[in-house]
């Protein structure tokens, strides 16, 4: 078994935490929640300080950060019903852009790898595609897909590919096709309640998704002509549930980060634990086994709501949680 | 907006009838409410009254009686159930709408949700369901109100959050 050593607790918001993001570069951290700002965390000689509180963007809660892969933007989605984008340009963080069109709250916010698409997602059962170019942002396309409110967007770590999570209990993949518009490509049954977050691993042909049936799913993409011999059809990958992690949850699983460096497998749940899952090492790769490899059963007060590895140091974890802290971890062998 | 009350619950001034509008609880409040938490509850049947005690005076949204009056909670309706893996309580409400198209009964969920995360100072997880058989559209309105990110959203919707507050107000 690993552990998972507490560095640092940050306090600072007021009520509930709901999101953190790492800068690109991992020297910066966002987090955001129901005070309705945005804080901004640096590390300065080891420790954790509050660089920029941005509290002007959003007349409610701030539901999620995201920072463009450049690190020069940061989005944020509220459930005052708009996605705001801040920028640095003046030197201080700054709202320029407020991109309005959802009906209802927006529940999450996502770039792209080439930070020239944005995806957005909301209570009003729709995704939005924004195109984003010389700081001006067109909506591309309103996808209506999901049968209700959409949780989660997250793109594809390096194709034009977005996978999103609803209360439907669905997961959706999206891709533009011949004539520019953006069409479902695959439907992803198999969860019996809300899927609240997903992740996909750093080669994007695996997606870990989390969800309020307390499971977790690991979906294998098979090509069209691949070696497995899955059928596809209309040249198009399918997406198949290889394995179900269930009975280490007790309640729902509010979000899961597939680290990029390690494999680890991070999980945020509303029993307050934080859990970390891996893939053994005899695992078939068309039926993988997982093993949980640490628990914390003292990560939070309160339902942990939200956890991102550092995309550059290996092992460090950020998690926020109802309990109003941001909290650092070091996860080793 | 959820949180928010319940984090007024765990401020002095709420235990003096005073309602701080606008001031959240900082993460040192929660935890000074967690060790509390041990001392305050002393057992499962105690839990369960004091539930029962906050549930039984909670108005209905268009009626002059309180849910205890139309039957819609019930001394039985407060369930105790498997703790959490670290040892939280999980309470379990069920409900009993008045008939089984009742329009109102995702606002009765989120009044009972509102006025215990309020008013109950130990650390729980709260899950509440309407009774069985007793709503057309009862999965629907389970999941809804058990969904923490809608309740909180629901809460931040001044119209919605007026209707809860006066059905959760405590006669003097």
């Amino acid at each position: 078994m690993g552990s998972l050593e507490l560095k640092q607790s940050l306090s600072g918001h007021k009520g509930r935490v709901w999101n953190v993001c790492w800068h690109p570069k991992g020297n910066s951290l966002a987090s955001c929640g129901e005070d309705r700002t945005i804080r901004i965390w640096a590390n300065e000689s080891s420790k954790w300080v509050v660089k920029t509180i941005l509290a002007e963007g959003h007349q409610r809660t701030v539901r999620e950060v995201s920072w463009s892969p450049c690190g020069n933007y940061i989005a944020s989605a509220s459930f005052d019903a708009t996605t705001a984008i801040w920028d640095k340009k003046a030197g201080q963080f700054e709202c320029n852009v407020t991109l309005e069109g959802h009906e209802h709250e927006v529940k999450s916010v996502s770039w792209s790898r080439s930070g020239q698409l944005l995806s957005t997602c909301s209570r009003d059962k729709s995704v939005w595609i924004w195109e984003a170019a010389d700081d001006e942002y067109e909506c591309a396309s309103v996808i209506s897909c999901h049968a209700q409110d959409v949780k989660k967007v997250k793109w594809h770590p390096h194709e034009d590919t977005l996978a999103s999570a609803s209360y439907d209990d669905t997961v959706r993949i999206f891709k533009e096709d011949a004539y520019s518009d953006w069409v479902c490509t695959a439907t992803l049954n198999s969860h019996t309640s809300t899927v609240w977050s997903l992740s996909f691993d750093s080669t994007g042909n695996r997606l870990a998704t989390c969800s309020d049936d307390k499971t977790v799913k690991i979906w294998q993409e098979y090509k069209p002509g691949n070696e497995a011999g899955i059928s596809t059809e209309n040249n198009e990958s399918v997406w198949k549930c290889c394995c179900t992690l269930s009975g280490y949850h007790s309640r729902p699983i509010y979000d899961i980060d597939w680290c990029k460096l390690t494999g680890l497998i991070a999980t945020a749940c509303g029993d307050d634990i934080i859990r970390i899952f891996r893939e053994d090492t005899d695992s078939n790769p068309n039926q993988p086994s997982f093993s949980m490899v640490c628990t914390t059963d003292d990560a939070h007060t309160q339902d942990v709501n939200s956890v991102q590895w550092n995309p550059v140091v290996p092992g460090q974890l950020a998690s926020a949680s109802d309990d109003g802290l941001v909290k650092i971890w070091l996860y080793s062998e | 907006m959820l949180s928010f009350f319940r984090k007024l619950s765990l401020s002095d001034k709420v235990k003096e009838g005073i309602l701080p509008y606008g001031v959240m609880a900082t993460p040192e409040d929660l935890l000074k409410a967690k060790n509390q938490s041990s001392l305050l509850l002393k057992d499962e049947n105690e839990l369960r009254e004091t539930i029962y005690d906050l549930l039984r005076t909670i108005k209905d949204p268009e009626k002059p009686q309180t849910l205890e009056e139309l039957d819609v909670v019930y001394e039985d309706c407060v369930y105790i159930n498997k703790p959490t893996t670290k040892g939280v309580s999980v309470i379990r409400i069920e409900f009993n709408p008045t008939v089984p198209h009742c329009s109102l009964a995702t606002l009765i969920g989120l009044c009972i949700r509102v006025k215990l995360e309020r008013h109950l100072i130990a650390s729980f997880k709260l899950d509440i369901y309407i009774k069985e058989g007793a709503h057309a559209t009862e999965d629907e309105i389970n999941k809804q109100i058990n969904d923490k990110e809608r309740i909180a959203a629901a809460m931040e919707n001044p119209n919605l959050r007026d209707l809860v507050e006066k059905c959760i107000q405590e006669e003097e």
